[in-house]
């Protein structure tokens, strides 16, 4: 995979990032980089490694299925910019 | 070309949420209809610093499913981050269940409502968290955001792309739904959001074999608007590959107001998820015996079912399969059973009287006008030659429209008791053979078939209440 402005533009979208003008070649080149070096990984022979989806070497714990939350909501409405009966305001979302 | 020119292609995915007390990763509670965030704790609304924690019982849920579409379990399975932007998924990602979910294939086989069976393979079943609910009205040209629904667990259960008609597709959901709520799974409540579909639709000219590019008509809470979006999609794909273009893969929404599906804004789909395991769970494992547990803790399935309505009724394997495969009619079936006594009668009138009726006023069988109770009242009564086969239908009839409640009190009070009396009938029957010399010698001279005459004339007095088979008796024995 190329990294060119495109992409680098893409992924902030993506992830909600505001990038100045000025700093896209910044990022072509660092992201380019880390792609790199992802592809020197590659070419190492992991066939009998299993694939980790966590370096702790342990299992989920499971909880029992008891309610234990409190209703903390005017605390927690207190932290958002705007709220309104009990709801979270956010600008105007249509489908 | 025309619609018998293409062959319509659906593959379905079921949201179901999980029916329990707590949420997926928190310990908020799932009750529907809370004031607004009253049930949203800082995990649900992924502050910093907060962990999730597996429920053990969104595990048993999703086994339990599992088990009963004879899927492979994964002892080992892990949760992803799928990554998306909207307001009601306030920690900018959903935990869902990519590489390795719960449940992988099995398959479920359900009845048409225009005959036969179906047998659809199921891809996977994945657990994940709902998000939280949007309302646009009344808040300034602003949206309100209400998190009780984000992190309530929900079972994705995803069809392989092989049902060919809405019937077919609205059958499997409908299965689904019956299946999810017998096995406890989930509370079945749809008016509440407990269970949405998504619909994937694709033709392709008959005869081919590559699929043709689909649509996914996202989050349908009926089964009625499930038929008519895919109805419209078929339509509306058909009528784009005729008129010379292409169908566009895209997401859309069905508007049940105006009855047509359109597509959602396309940023919204235009998303890559970038997916990556969960970070701040570890895999889960589930060992053999844990399995084996749920499997000794869970309700009888349609096969078993089936078998022991066979062996236990003297059913037939197709009347017992068709009973079976429909759990709430299969309860009924057996509540009448344990109030009329008579299987064989049970069976008539439940597949195809009460079914008949079911079907012309578009009821449900839970909201049947005519309990399990009041219908074995009926078949005792037929069974002890009370009423007859006719009368009975009479009786079934006024309990269905609720011109009474019980079967008993309207035989009663209507005198539609059957007369096996032939203290009474005899004299009727002297009678009617006196006042009809000539069908009477007729008869003699050999013409049999006048029989059904003086039956008839016999039932015509009696007002279908006497007891055929005894007047067939009285009446050779008289005309010898």
């Amino acid at each position: 995979m190329i990294v060119d402005k495109d992409v680098v533009l893409n992924i902030a979208e993506l992830a909600q990032l505001k990038i100045e003008d000025h700093e896209i070649d910044h990022y072509v080149d660092s992201l380019s980089r880390i792609l790199q070096l992802v592809e020197e990984m590659q070419s190492v022979d992991t066939q009998d490694v299993e694939p980790v989806s966590n370096p702790l070497d342990g299992i989920q714990r499971l909880r029992e299925d008891q309610v234990t939350e409190e209703d903390q909501r005017e605390l927690f409405l207190a932290n958002a910019p705007e709220s309104e009966q009990g709801l979270f305001l956010v600008p105007r979302v249509v489908e | 070309m025309s619609r018998a020119d293409w062959e319509v292609v659906i593959g379905l995915e079921i949201h179901t949420q999980l029916k329990t007390k707590s949420k997926i990763f928190s310990g908020s509670s799932t009750a529907f209809g809370a004031e607004p965030n009253v049930q949203a704790s800082a995990i649900d609304l992924g502050l910093p610093g907060v962990l999730p924690v597996v429920n053990k019982e969104v595990y048993k849920k999703a086994i339990t499913f599992g088990l009963a579409v004879g899927a492979n379990i994964n002892r080992r399975s892990v949760f992803d981050r799928k990554n998306y932007f909207y307001p009601d998924s306030p920690k900018g990602y959903q935990i869902t269940q990519l590489d390795l979910p719960i449940v992988e294939n099995g398959q479920v086989t359900v009845e048409l409502p225009s005959g036969g069976t179906k047998t659809i393979n199921l891809t996977r079943a994945h657990l994940e968290e709902d998000a939280g609910k949007s309302l646009h009205e009344n808040f300034h040209n602003q949206t309100g955001i209400d998190l009780n629904r984000a992190g309530t667990p929900l079972l994705e259960i995803v069809s392989e792309p092989e049902m060919f008609s809405s019937e077919e597709a609205v059958a499997y959901a409908r299965y689904i739904h019956q299946l999810v709520t017998y096995l406890g799974v989930s509370d079945g409540e749809m008016s509440q959001g407990s269970l949405r579909c998504d619909a994937n639709v694709s033709v392709r000219p008959v005869g081919t074999i590559e699929l043709g590019t689909r649509t996914e008509t996202k989050n349908v809470n009926s089964f009625k608007f499930l038929e008519q979006a895919i109805e419209y999609e078929i339509e509306r794909q058909i009528q784009v590959l005729e008129s010379g273009q292409t169908v566009r893969q895209e997401t859309r929404l069905y508007d049940s107001v105006k009855g047509e599906t359109r597509p959602m804004r396309s940023k919204e789909t235009a998303t890559d998820y970038r997916y990556f395991p969960e970070p701040d769970l570890l895999p889960v494992e589930i060992d053999d015996a844990y399995i084996e547990a749920i499997r000794l803790e869970m309700p009888e399935l349609t096969g078993a079912k089936s078998d022991r309505f066979v062996e236990q009724y003297q059913l037939s394997q197709p009347d017992a399969l068709s009973l079976a495969a429909n759990i709430p009619l299969a309860d009924y079936f057996e509540e009448v059973v344990r109030s009329g006594g008579d299987a064989k009668l049970a069976n008539n009138w439940v597949r195809v009287e009460l079914l008949a009726q079911l079907n012309k006023d578009n009821v449900s069988i839970e909201n049947s006008p005519v309990t399990a109770d009041q219908l074995g009242t009926i078949i005792t009564k037929i069974a002890d030659n009370s009423i007859s086969g006719k009368i009975a239908k009479t009786v079934f009839e006024a309990l269905w429209r609720g011109e009474t409640k019980s079967a008993a009190d309207y035989i009663e009070e209507q005198g539609l008791t059957q007369v096996s009396d032939s203290s009474s009938l005899e004299p009727l029957i002297d009678r009617i053979i006196s006042e009809n010399p000539k069908q009477t010698e007729q008869f003699r001279a050999g013409k049999t078939k006048l029989m059904g005459f003086f039956v008839g004339q016999v039932m015509k007095e009696t007002q279908g209440k006497a007891n055929p088979q005894q007047v067939n008796e009285i009446l050779n024995e008289k005309l010898k």
